[in-house]
């Protein structure tokens, strides 16, 4: 996985012999030394939650968000370099703005995905720019088929659409957690992904290692009109007492089976 | 001696009209301006276009039904009292099925069509699906009402789409958007809002939607100088579009059908 750009990774406008252009490369390890970000696309609609590490003690809970509106029906979430991913979420504005202006309507989530992912896509283009380090999960509503629709925009550019995404640090774990809801064939609601995601953070997390962290949430749904809102306070607090008390159980099982051998 | 006074901030400057034929004109750099030229009594149309310039003095219509749109036109364009065209064909495609009539001068509304025909289908490519009634007449609307010094057009935007099913939506001069249960304008429209509104019902379907179009337009051809000639109705609906003509001598209502 890490291979030695030696020479050919000076600039992302240069290719690498077996095809590979490092710098893009570098830009998502970038991402991989950021909180994890988890993205859920549910049968009601969409939820996104962040892992913000508190790195210091002095911060004032609540500010530098990771999780933006865009436009009324639209929300992301970013993990990486903030200010790079801020960069991006205010072209996203634009795009959704000006898509309202020209044509009407809301911006449907699958051309804003596509507009993000063509502005990420031009700054690896140019050998003066460098790429975004920020990965973007996009959740939205799409006004003409009625139905919610969860992307993922990477620093190279690349975009798809997601039954459940991961980016950041433990997005392999909470990839492999995630692919255990089979979400595909059997979907769950919005507060079922509350849930889960508290869970799968709150799993992630190592108390001795890593740094005390705040939990951005928020969701569209049919119940909040599909427009883009933080979870209420209440709505985590038993969340995350629900995935402390799944995690415990667990703990316990794994014991009584270490016991019984 | 009094006069009324009116603030138009677009021209940055004020009127006072003191009769029929006179006003003064006061500008916000303080110079003022008399003027005495007799427009009154002229038509919007008259005064604003060019001379020569081909108008389509018109009757056009939209009605919905559930499941689609019926749209109806006549077909004279006049310049002045000559008949430039006898026949014409004012109701335009602008995507598959969304269609719009047009009213006004034929070079702005036919020159209207095209951008927003380029631009739907621009939009079509990049989502991957047909637009909604609603951003057609937003786009048509936007280039009216940005343009709409230069421009002479009075559009109707009507057809169907999946998440509303038929609708109509009417943009007269200056560039409003409307949304409304049923549309007319152009010229001939004046001479028959009353018939409409004691013959139209929300709920009708397709053929009585049809009919009503084809009568109250031939009772406008009737009347109406700047209308005649065929009568021709488009019915759009999901499964695909329907053009008819009417022939003149087998209008519902005219010289020869009293």
């Amino acid at each position: 996985m890490a291979s030695s750009g030696s020479g050919y990774d000076l600039s992302s406008s240069t290719f690498s012999p077996d095809g590979r252009i490092f710098q893009v490369e570098y830009a998502s390890k970038a991402v991989e030394n950021s909180g994890t970000a988890i993205g859920i696309l549910c049968k009601d609609g969409v939820v996104l939650g962040v892992n913000k590490p508190l790195l210091h003690k002095m911060l004032v809970p609540g500010s530098s968000q990771r999780i933006h509106t865009v436009s009324a029906s639209s929300g992301v979430a970013m993990t990486g370099f903030i200010p790079d991913g801020r960069q991006v979420v205010n072209r996203a504005r634009e795009e959704a703005a000006n898509y309202k202006e020209t044509y009407g309507s809301t911006i449907p989530p699958k051309i804003l995905g596509d507009r993000m992912a063509t502005y990420v896509h031009y700054f690896t283009l140019h050998g003066s720019l460098r790429p975004f380090g920020a990965s973007c999960l996009v959740g939205g509503y799409d006004e003409v088929t009625q139905t919610p629709e969860l992307y993922m925009v990477e620093p190279s550019g690349t975009t798809y659409s997601y039954y459940a995404c991961a980016a950041g640090k433990g997005r392999q774990p909470a990839k492999t957690e995630l692919e255990k809801l089979d979400l595909s064939k059997t979907p769950i609601t919005c507060e079922e992904a509350v849930k889960q995601i508290c869970r799968i953070i709150y799993m992630l997390h190592d108390e001795s290692k890593d740094k005390p962290f705040e939990l951005e949430l928020s969701w569209l749904s049919e119940a909040t009109q599909w427009k883009h809102k933080g979870v209420p306070k209440d709505v985590i607090a038993s969340s995350v007492e629900w995935a402390k008390a799944q995690l415990e159980e667990e703990e316990d099982d794994d014991e009584e089976d270490g016991m019984e051998e | 001696f009094s006069a009324s006074f009116l603030w138009l901030p677009r021209f940055h400057g004020a009127i006072a009209i003191i009769n029929d034929t006179t006003f003064f004109i006061f500008h916000s750099n303080m110079s003022t301006i008399i003027s005495n030229t007799n427009t009154f009594g002229m038509t919007d149309y008259e005064k604003r276009l060019k001379p020569g310039e081909v108008s389509t003095g018109t009757t056009i219509m939209a009605i919905p039904f559930e499941g689609g749109v019926v749209l109806g036109a006549d077909s004279r364009v006049s310049t002045g009292t000559y008949v430039a065209n006898r026949v014409s064909d004012k109701i335009a495609q602008l995507s598959e099925h969304i269609f719009c009539c047009r009213s006004g001068s034929a070079a702005d509304t036919q020159t209207l069509t095209d951008y927003v025909k380029h631009f739907l289908s621009q939009l079509t490519i990049e989502t991957g699906r047909q637009p909604t009634v609603k951003t057609a007449a937003h786009l048509m609307r936007r280039l009216c009402y940005e343009n709409k010094d230069q421009l002479l057009a009075g559009v109707i935007v009507a057809g169907w789409d999946s998440v509303e099913g038929g609708s109509v939506y009417n943009i007269p001069l200056g560039g409003t958007c409307l949304k409304m249960p049923f549309a007319v304008g152009g010229s001939g429209s004046t001479y028959i809002y009353g018939l409409i509104d004691s013959e139209f019902t929300p709920g009708l379907n397709a053929e009585q939607a049809r009919t009503l179009v084809k009568k109250a337009v031939a009772h406008a051809m009737a009347r109406d100088g700047g209308s005649g000639g065929i009568i021709r109705t488009v019915l759009v609906t999901a499964d695909g579009n329907d053009r008819d003509y009417t022939p003149g001598n087998d209008l519902p209502y005219g010289p020869g059908g009293y």
